[in-house]
């Protein structure tokens, strides 16, 4: 998490964003290959995505994000397209952790107050969304300190190089 | 105060108190991956700069998700796993052997241990009193290296099963029931603990069938008291001395307590495009199907063909109705066929798959085609679930499975079972 302080654009996402919707499970093929499986982002859901988005924009979804599967390649290709966080007003747990362990800052706040196009400025420290569009202010729910703590190195791997273990 | 069964076996793997809400570290018993998530697990344990995996018998590779494999890239990456199991000395099984979670049941859980899979239904194992989750790639391969991880301690749903099934209603009808009440995202994060009178008669099949699907409510485990039933089916693989038993305290805490009689509920149907879009079979009748599928880590057991075979024996299947059917492991292929539950498929005009996930992810072994439908005994009907976002998906029991296919359009079993 090298910035603390993020600005984009939201692009919005309706509730129930499952996994095969994020990557569909026929291209499991390519999971070793992440350029050409990222191709495929959205493919049913958001057939234009890759046209429509900028690096540092920000997906922000209805509730229960990502649920299904356990593929990490849901997070890794939201994070190669650009970006640079999700809000949403749930997320299902194992993409929340898989996200985190990406570097990918998931906030958990209430979405229904961003519009689609909605310029926003985030503040991961303290959790707080500027929405610069609408001028108003809203508060994530707080992640416990050690997922904050792997988010802050950037994801586990880079955590656990320095730290060689949790550390609770 | 007293401790649901999550509570007590992090505090055992941890050492600490462990009530919930709190984040412990608890050692590990059982870590794998499959073969859709095995090379990006690969991937981040070379990047993490560990020299070797904490202790190779309790990880375990399952070449189960695409096997035999349908394209260059996916037998690239077998090869990537087979070769890594050779370097570690970890765990191979290879095409052919089964889906992971089926083996897991019959090789590895037992009650009170901490397993995590690179896959979300991980979660089956629960079935044996294991605290068994989900995981991506990343944390997998850390507690591959560490032989540890991390955990929230869930806030726990207490399921109070109460009666028995009546004819033609089964443990999926009663998983896709819950599901229903409590939504996709009724449970996330929570442990579903399942208890009450009915538990005597639940057989481990059918607690596997439930605990399959607990994480289709969003919930981080199912678990089931370790029991007689519970010593039954490890005796039944030989590993009796596996068992000790298991139950919640008495005092234990519950964020929420829910019943539901058994003998109250009806066969049931999954709509398109999610679990929690509940039908009665009833309310499904006419809805034509072109593929019935029967198998995946839900559905694939013995009892399950047992049935769909006694449904099936001496019928054909609807002319325009294809019946696939993937036994979720050899040893359950070895017994369908001891039995002639095979004979009595394939007479009845049913293809059978090898074992494995088959035709449930859409990578091979009965991809559907644009408008088609196709009444499945896996755990998701998201679109595009099985190859074809063009594609309609319900979910039931194999009974309404293997009922529809004779006719070709969901049937409620009860209207074709005869006593
Ligand atoms: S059978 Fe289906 S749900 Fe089960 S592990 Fe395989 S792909 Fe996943």
């Amino acid at each position: 998490m090298p910035e603390t302080v993020l600005k984009g654009k939201a692009i919005k996402l309706g509730d129930n964003v499952s996994t095969d919707d994020i990557i569909p499970g026929r291209f499991a093929h390519l999971r070793s290959n992440l350029p050409e499986l990222s191709k495929h982002i959205f493919e049913d859901l958001v057939p234009d995505f890759a046209s429509r988005v900028h690096q540092g924009d920000f997906l922000v979804a209805g509730g229960n994000f990502g649920l299904g599967s356990s593929r990490e390649h849901a997070p890794l290709v939201i994070k190669m397209s650009g970006i640079a966080a999700i809000l949403a007003k749930s997320a299902a747990r194992i993409f929340f952790r898989n996200a985190i362990n990406q570097g990918l800052p998931v906030l958990l706040c209430d979405t229904a107050q961003i519009n689609d196009g909605d310029q926003l400025e985030i503040n991961l420290t303290e959790g707080v969304i500027t929405n610069l569009t609408s001028n108003s202010r809203l508060t994530s729910t707080k992640i416990p300190p050690l997922m904050f703590a792997i988010l802050k190195e950037g994801g586990l791997i880079p955590y656990i190089k320095k730290h060689k273990d949790f550390e609770l | 105060m007293g401790k649901t069964l999550a509570e007590k076996i992090l505090r055992d793997k941890s050492q600490t108190d462990a009530m919930a809400g709190d984040i412990v570290l608890a050692t590990v018993d059982l870590v794998f991956v499959q073969d859709t998530t095995g090379p990006l697990t690969i991937k981040q344990f070379e990047d993490s700069g560990f020299a070797a995996i904490a202790e190779p018998e309790k990880v375990a590779i399952f070449l189960d998700h695409a096997a035999p494999s349908p394209s260059q890239q996916t037998s690239n990456d077998h090869i990537l796993l087979r070769h890594f199991a050779r370097e570690t000395n970890c765990h191979i099984y290879d095409v052919g052997n089964g889906i992971c979670h089926q083996l897991v049941a019959e090789l590895f859980a037992n009650p009170g241990d901490i397993i995590v899979g690179a896959d979300s239904h991980t979660v089956t194992a629960g079935a044996l009193c294991a605290f068994a989750t989900g995981m991506g790639s990343t944390d997998i391969a850390i507690a591959m290296a560490l032989g540890k991880t991390w955990f929230r301690v869930p806030e726990t749903f207490l399921i109070n099963l109460i009666g028995s099934f009546s004819k033609g209603v089964y443990a999926k009808d009663l998983i896709l029931y819950l599901i229903g009440q409590l939504g996709a995202d009724g449970a996330t994060y929570k442990a579903l603990e399942f208890g009450g009178e009915s538990l005597a008669g639940l057989n481990m099949s059918q607690r596997l069938t439930i605990a399959n699907m607990a994480v289709e409510a969003g919930a981080k485990v199912g678990l089931f008291p370790s029991d007689e039933i519970t010593q039954g089916f490890l005796s039944s693989q030989g590993r009796s001395a596996s068992y000790k038993p298991l139950y919640p305290d008495a005092d234990a805490n519950y964020e929420r307590i829910m019943s539901i009689n058994l003998s109250q509920l009806e066969p049931m149907v999954s709509f398109p495009h999610s679990v929690d879009n509940v039908h009665s079979a009833r309310d499904a009748k006419g809805i034509k199907i072109q593929q019935v599928f029967i198998g995946t880590c839900t559905n694939g057991r013995l009892e399950d063909l047992a049935v769909a075979a006694s449904i099936l024996q001496g019928k054909r299947r609807y002319p325009d109705t294809r019946l696939l059917i993937a036994p979720s492991s050899r040893q359950v292929l070895l017994q369908a066929i001891e039995k002639g539950y095979i004979h009595s498929l394939v007479e009845a005009g049913a293809v059978i798959l090898p074992p494995g996930c088959a035709a449930c992810l859409g990578l091979h072994q009965g991809v559907l085609g644009d408008g088609e439908a196709c009444l499945s005994t896996a755990n998701r009907n998201f679109k595009g679930r099985m190859g074809n976002p063009k594609a309609m998906l319900y979910l039931a029991s194999p009974a309404t499975a293997a009922a529809s296919a004779i006719t070709g359009e969901i049937t409620d079993p009860r209207e074709v079972i005869i006593d």
